[in-house]
């Protein structure tokens, strides 16, 4: 800032990860007038959210959405032919025109407010030094402030791990090499389902297997039974509550062991796909040169400001915890550059979202009617189906529902869920409802656009009341 | 205009108890009839009609708590507009009624000018860095944590919701250091405002912590020392209970909140006020031509002001927050009155611009209207310094309380004819002397200051030349 005129040299701030807990972090850092150093392995700023996440697979599932519109256009009498997908079209386009278009663009940022990058890998040997490997020769960058954003990545689990480029994990399934005829896809969570979605618009027959008795593990039901039931139709099969036990290379393909209540045999998929967890990257940094813990499960630990037992490291992301999700990283980020400059900071939120970029969409955000159980929160829930919504009927299909999740009492919104098209734009106003400790009236008594998907929550309010002029629900 | 609601009362004051309803439905009503009696914090007051016509209904009850703004009473002036649904602003104004309106401890009894945000903020981060000069941390000092339970932390599956307030607000907590976990909000539903964190703030009993000193841990041990649990009493003997006016408890409140959180010096003196006395027996008649009282209390009120003026820290107010001193430019002087419903302090105005009879004449107005209790919210409030005189009930030497936001009191006993040594006559002869106690905020003067503004009194009472030399 301007106003920086001291002669005193300004503190030095190092960013240990440029993802999108990291280059948030540095540039705040630098607007605040630090002098900052953001260490990568990559040649720019974005990590894995940029790289092979989340901007890459949403350029890829805009692309499988076309391909479903146009096929299920036929319901309302529009027919066009099979697509033909120009991969090599298809993959520079995410490469070049997606990628490296914001990479590109963060390293002009990084430039502009004079942020240091400095491309290697970084190992703390001391609470106020890094050492950087940079192509086999070595920096050493000091600092007063250090910020740990090292993220996280795949994990396989070991009966699963085969040296074969026919199993894949979520950054090779984003690569785009092939469209396999068959695909197992291991893991129902977010990531296999998106990766189930995208392959399947392509054209691969799918299979997805879960082990434990749902979809996207611990999301309400509610939500994931309008995702499932996409699912079921356009995938090939789901099988819940299984496992895979081993995985060979045979033929052309992999065999796969299948382990399920009724369920006891081989199948042999043309590819593989492993998307059953992520895991924090909290090794090899030199974390034992400094005060920095980490708990058993590799998570570094942090207090309410982000900072760890050191009290001049910080941590931010999928390092430090779940949700792991770009956005919690990059408010992080926020919190503990702005405790460094000072300020009393904390990391607070009434509210994270999640997405799921499936066909439809499931978002929710705040506390969710499972978490609700399982904490034993007394909550009232608002539902909205789909079915009644003017704008959704205005699609080939109107699959979906809103809900609220209410204190009781205060009739303050605790948490929203939706699945259905779109969605996940959708949840940007309900977190904004729950950060805000709206109450289910000021929902109600908001003039939302008609005809849009963004009434139904509004709508959700209203059958709260019982005053839903679209829907008939229990007056209160 | 048929629905009359509870207009403003002041800068302070959100609610007040329903004492008396004037009218009944059916009855008519003239403009500016009493129609309710309530009583606030600070004074009992009635609420006039605003215009003529017949009541056609009643909306609360005696005893109710009411807030500003909330509807009382509808009259039917006659053109039948009585009969349509009020305005938009009934609606919630009727919902919130009973459950909203909670007996309010919160504090907003005494008249404090609110502080601004600004204000809070400079005191509470006196070492936090503005963000424009982030090179001020030192990595070895680690900036100061807000003040929350350390398990707060996203992953505590705690069953506790998140505050119910806005982020600007949670953050606006922070930056005052207001734990705000602890406060109660105010809003729709009890969603907490910013007004409810600057109220917080305000009432800390301790200056923002510069260190993270556990404010739910004092909260709660504050609460425990206010509400100790009380013994069975029956046990020993028939007992009855009474309860206590809304006027009781806000007396009870303040003063146990000033004793508490200022620290007291007291200072006995006493003046020698023959000379005083002679001049009040030659002037008494004319001042009660003029409508007034001359007492030894009206005089004193001229002695105290001319003190003020040659020692302005004695007219002051301690901002904890800012750790600033707010020195007055007015004298505007508190006069305890003991009523019949209690302790009441009206003050009277710019006491150092007006003469003698003219403080006589309205210091017997206003204690008149304090017993016959028709005083305004505005002559509650506003006092710089008080003066207490229990010498008509035989008191000699006290210890007054402070009156806050003030930082000094003058307390005056009975005056009696004591011997006194005449070092020149080598006689004793007997002079009128009168007990002084001087209560003052040991953050602001200390003994010598409290001791000097006493000697000057004293001087000043025994040569009134002074008060026109340095006063």
């Amino acid at each position: 800032m301007t106003s920086n005129s001291t002669n005193d040299e300004p503190k030095r701030v190092a960013v240990l990860g440029a993802g999108t807990g990291g280059y948030p972090a540095a540039f705040l850092a630098a607007e605040l007038g630090f002098d900052v150093t953001l260490i990568d392995e990559r040649e720019a700023p974005g990590g894995v959210c940029l790289w092979e996440g989340c901007i890459p697979s949403k350029a890829l599932l805009h692309a499988a959405q076309v391909i479903t519109d146009a096929r299920e256009a036929s319901h309302i009498g529009l027919t066009f032919g099979d697509p033909a997908i120009d991969l090599d079209r298809l993959r520079e386009w995410k490469d070049k025109e997606v990628v490296r278009k914001m990479t590109g663009g963060l390293g002009q940022i990084a430039r502009g407010r004079k942020v240091r990058y400095v491309r290697g890998r970084g190992r703390f040997t001391a609470p106020d030094n890094l050492r950087v490997a940079v192509d086999g020769e070595v920096t050493d960058v000091g600092f007063e402030y250090a910020v740990i954003a090292t993220g996280s990545r795949p994990i396989i689990p070991p009966p699963l791990q085969l040296e074969s480029d026919r199993v894949w994990d979520s950054t090779a399934a984003l690569e785009l090499r092939e469209v396999p005829k068959s695909l197992l896809v291991v893991g129902g969570g977010y990531i296999g389902l998106e990766m189930a979605t995208l392959y399947s618009a392509l054209g691969s027959q799918v299979t997805v297997v879960e082990m434990t008795a749902s979809l996207l593990p611990g999301a309400d039901p509610d939500l994931v039974k309008v995702l499932a039931e996409s699912v079921a139709e356009r995938t090939h099969e789901v099988l819940l509550e299984t496992r895979v036990t081993e995985l060979r290379e045979s033929g052309d393909g992999v065999e796969a062991d299948l382990l399920g209540n009724d369920l006891d045999e081989s199948r042999t998929f043309d590819r593989v796909l492993i998307a059953t967890g992520r895991r924090p990257n909290s090794e090899n940094l030199g974390l034992e040169a400094t005060g920095v813990k980490v708990d058993e499960r590799g998570f570094i630990t942090v207090d309410h400001q982000r900072r760890t037992g050191e009290p001049s490291i910080f941590a931010v992301g999928d390092v430090v915890g779940e949700p792991m999700l770009a956005h919690k990283s990059t408010h992080e980020a926020r919190v503990a550059v702005e405790v460094i400059a000072g300020e009393p900071a904390a990391w607070d939120p009434a509210a994270i979202p999640a997405v799921v970029y499936t066909d439809p969409e499931v978002a929710w955000t705040g506390l969710s009617e499972t978490d609700a159980r399982r904490q034993a929160i007394e909550v009232e829930v608002a539902r909205f189906p789909w079915n009644a919504s003017g704008r959704a009927t205005t699609f080939a299909s109107n699959r979906g529902v809103t809900k609220l999740v209410i204190e009781p009492g205060t009739q303050r919104i605790l948490g929203v869920g939706i699945a259905g098209r779109g969605a996940g734009e959708l949840i940007g106003e309900a977190t904004l409802a729950v950060e805000m400790g709206a109450r289910v009236d000021d929902l109600r008594l908001t003039i939302h656009s008609h005809p849009t998907l963004s009434e139904t929550l509004m709508e959700a309010a209203e059958t709260f009341f019982g005053t839903s002029p679209h829907y008939m629900s229990r007056r209160r | 205009m048929p629905d009359f609601k509870l207009p403003s009362l002041g800068e302070d004051i959100q609610d007040a108890d329903v004492l008396k309803i004037l009218v009944s439905e059916g009855d008519t009503v003239t403009a500016d009839q009493p129609i309710i009696e309530i009583e606030t914090e600070k004074a009992t007051l009635d609420v006039p009609a605003e215009a003529a016509g017949t009541v056609s209904k009643i909306h609360v009850a005696e005893g109710d708590t009411i807030k500003v703004g909330q509807l009382l009473i509808t009259i039917d002036a006659g053109d039948g507009a009585s009969s349509k649904p009020a305005p938009t602003e009934e609606a919630p104004a009727a919902e919130a009624e009973p459950e909203a309106v909670p007996e309010q401890p919160a504090a907003e009894a005494e008249p404090t000018p609110e502080p601004e945000p600004e204000e809070a903020e400079t005191e509470a981060a006196p070492e936090w860095v503005a963000p424009d000069s982030p090179t001020r941390p030192d990595p070895t000092e680690p900036p100061r944590e807000a003040p929350r339970p350390a398990a707060s932390t996203e992953t505590a599956p705690s069953g506790d919701q998140p505050a119910f307030a806005a982020p600007s607000v949670r953050k606006f907590a922070r930056e005052v250091g207001v734990d705000i976990d602890s406060i109660a909000g105010s809003g729709p539903g009890g969603r907490i405002t910013e007004d409810d964190v600057k109220r917080a703030s305000r009432n800390r009993p301790e200056p923002a912590a510069p260190t993270a000193a556990a404010p739910t841990a004092s909260a709660v041990h504050r609460l425990a020392s206010e509400f100790r649990e009380l013994p069975d009493f029956t046990r020993w003997g028939p007992v009855s209970r009474e309860k206590l006016s809304r006027l009781r408890r806000t007396v009870s409140r303040n003063m146990a909140q000033s004793w508490t959180e200022i620290p007291h010096v007291h200072l006995q003196h006493h003046a020698d006020i023959t000379a005083m006395e002679e001049l009040r027996q030659d002037f008494k008649e004319r001042a009660r031509e003029a409508g007034g009282n001359l007492t030894i209390s009206v005089m004193m009120l001229k002695v105290v002001a001319s003190a003020l003026r040659a020692h302005p820290r004695a007219n002051s107010s301690y901002d904890m927050e800012a750790q600033e001193l707010i020195l007055k430019d007015y004298i505007h002087i508190g006069v305890a009155v003991d009523t019949e419903r209690g302790l009441v302090v009206p003050k009277i105005e710019n006491v150092d611009e007006k003469n003698i009879i003219e403080l006589s004449i309205e210091l017997n107005e206003i204690a008149e209207r304090a017993r016959t209790n028709s005083l305004t919210i505005d002559e509650l409030s506003g006092s710089s310094f008080t003066v207490t005189n229990l010498g008509s009930l035989g008191t000699g030497y006290f210890a007054p309380i402070i009156n806050w936001p003030e930082v000094a009191v003058l307390g005056l006993g009975r005056a009696q004819q004591q011997a006194v040594w005449n070092a020149e006559k080598q006689a004793f002869e007997p002079r009128l002397i009168m007990p002084m106690s001087f209560g003052h905020d040991h953050r602001v003067l200390d003994g010598a200051d409290g001791a000097r503004f006493m000697t000057w009194i004293v001087e000043a009472i025994k040569n009134p030349m002074l008060m026109a030399l340095e006063g």
